[in-house]
């Protein structure tokens, strides 16, 4: 979408960082040598393999270090797609013959939601447990959606959408407990913003995306635990012991091996940087407008995330408005979406289809600063008004509230 | 590439008659069941004429760009010039729709059809025809999991 109004202004802010963050320098740096210089194949013998192989022992080293996992448990994979892919798919096929049962969340990501929708037309059954008004799993009602023949259970760790951070370790006991089911938890939305130790968390499989913490896309990580079993998704030679087979994107794994090492460094460096500006934009924007409504949990959330329903308008508009004053958000409207739906994290939450028209959905980042926020915070009144006034919803609105006063 | 023509751009930043019109001749009230939205089309007729007509729209950046460019369109058209406009001509007047925008301007289209429908009722003592949900459309440009 173009901006008219570029000389007026010149800023861009990006508050959409969970659809793309911008590489570090350090990670491009990492990155340059392999394209070029480095581009032998890991996999082979002779003097053009020695760099690449280190670099990619490297790599998974920087990663397992980041998940708190020994390295021979680090999966390269091409994106967090793929990694939930692997953790599900992978999964049914080992474990078919222990039983057809898997467990996911209401709010999953689509690659979760619809790897199991797959697997129902191959005989698998879903549950899909449903979540409190603020996103939250509670695991006593995964434990009662364990059965005997429950393979997996597969959690998000923290929505992409509205942030809600889910108590993994608490589901995690509960799976390993009350059944021989394999627990994955999909972080990747949270990994490199908040801690993802695979054994605090106590999964068996974690997820988690690069290039959500400023690494390159083009990678994915998968935390499979020692002597925990998947089916490849893609067979062939023996890379990524044999659990993904395909000559590796070395360039893309060194970039993700550092954006892993900086993440571990900057945690909580990060989380300072954020926390304010998340509590700016929110407390702003609910005080300087009416009928406008956070989404997710107050206090268990991400740093990063704020989610917004702004009543009598649609999500799409509220962007392109957005987008011409240099603000770059998403939505979670039907009319923002491909498939023409509104958010099934919202309606999971209990947001009337009507008012996740007017979803907001805000993803901040490194590059992010309080002025952005203030920027955002005064902008956005006037878009609002703008497209209310608009709105046919909202005159029946004011007529309504006129006709109370009259009474 | 950007997703929206420079035209589309225009009339969702600068939408033409927006707005109600009281006493109003004849409304178009749309719902849209595949997103929810909502489009409101008032017109003032004299001597067959569309002598005024204002909108009002709870949609996407497309759906206000074809309401605009719909009433734009229509101004001072007889109502037989009017109702020969389809999504096709709005569209193509924006310069073009994404395809999975096109349901936006049926949208737009059905709700000026509907406002001169409702024109005609009230004239032979049948309306106001209120609000109608327009009927499931062709969805193939809609890429879903199957
Ligand atoms: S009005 Fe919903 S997609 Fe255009």
């Amino acid at each position: 979408m173009h901006i008219l109004d570029l000389e007026a202004k010149l800023k861009i802010i990006n508050f959409d960082h969970f659809a793309a963050t911008s590489m570090r320098q350090e990670v491009k740096e990492a990155m340059d040598p392999f394209f070029i210089n480095e581009y032998g194949n890991p996999q082979s013998i002779h003097a053009l393999s020695d760099e690449p192989r280190e670099a990619l022992a490297r790599a998974r080293l920087q990663a397992a270090d980041l998940l708190n996992a020994t390295s021979n448990e680090v999966i390269f994979t091409s994106s967090g797609s793929e990694s939930n892919n692997l953790a599900i798919k992978g999964t049914a096929f080992a474990r078919m013959d222990k039983g057809k049962h898997i467990i996911v969340s209401k709010i999953e990501h689509f690659s979760v939601l619809n790897a199991v929708k797959s697997l129902t037309k191959l005989g698998f059954e879903v549950s899909e447990v449903s979540v409190d008004k603020y996103g939250l799993v509670d695991p006593q009602d995964v434990k009662n959606a364990l059965r005997k023949d429950t393979i997996l259970v597969s959690i998000t760790h923290a929505s992409n959408e509205i942030g809600t951070i889910q108590d993994i370790k608490e589901i995690s006991r509960i799976v390993h407990e009350n059944s021989g089911a394999y627990m994955h938890a999909d972080a990747n939305t949270s990994c490199g913003f908040i801690e993802t130790d695979v054994k605090e968390l106590g999964a068996d499989m974690l997820s988690a995306a690069p290039h959500r913490f400023y690494g390159p896309k083009g990678t994915g990580l998968f935390y499979l635990k020692k002597g925990v079993r998947v089916m490849p998704l893609i067979d062939g030679g023996i890379q990524e012991f044999g659990r993904r087979a395909g000559t590796e994107n070395i360039p893309a794994i060194v970039g993700a091996g550092v954006a892993c090492e900086l993440a571990k460094k900057e945690l909580k460096d990060r989380t300072a940087h954020l926390l304010p500006i998340q509590k700016e934009i929110i407390s702003g924007v609910l005080s300087g407008l009416d009928e406008v409504y956070l989404n997710g949990h107050p206090e268990k959330r991400l740093p990063n995330n704020i989610n917004f329903v702004v009543k009598y308008i649609e999500g799409e508009s509220m962007l392109m408005w957005l987008n011409n004053n240099g603000i770059m958000v998403a939505s979670g409207s039907a009319c923002t979406s491909k498939i023409l739906k509104s958010s099934h994290v919202l309606s999971a939450i209990g947001v009337d289809p009507a008012l996740a028209q007017g979803s907001l959905l805000i993803s901040l980042g490194q590059d992010n600063s309080l002025e952005d926020a203030a920027f955002f915070i005064k902008e956005l009144p006037g878009v609002v008004n703008k497209l209310r006034q608009m709105s046919p919803l909202y005159e029946g609105i004011k007529k309504e509230n006129k006709a109370q006063k009259d009474k | 590439m950007p997703i929206y023509s420079e035209k589309v751009m225009d009339h969702f930043q600068n939408p033409r008659n927006v707005g109600e019109i009281e006493n109003a001749d004849g409304v178009g009230e749309l719902g849209n069941p595949t997103c929810g939205d909502i489009m409101k089309i008032y017109i003032k007729v004299k001597d067959d004429k569309i002598e005024d007509v204002k909108f009002k729209t709870f949609g996407c950046g497309a759906a206000i760009a074809t309401s605009s460019m719909v009433t734009e369109l229509i101004k001072g058209k007889t109502l037989e010039e009017a109702e020969k406009i389809s999504n096709e001509t709005v569209a193509e007047a924006l310069d073009g729709l994404p395809p999975v925008k096109m349901h936006c301007s049926n949208l737009a289209a059905d709700a000026l059809h509907l406002a001169i429908e409702d024109y005609r009722a009230r004239k032979e003592g049948k309306g106001p025809i209120g609000r109608v949900e327009t009927p499931e459309h062709d969805e193939s440009d809609i890429l879903e999991h199957t």
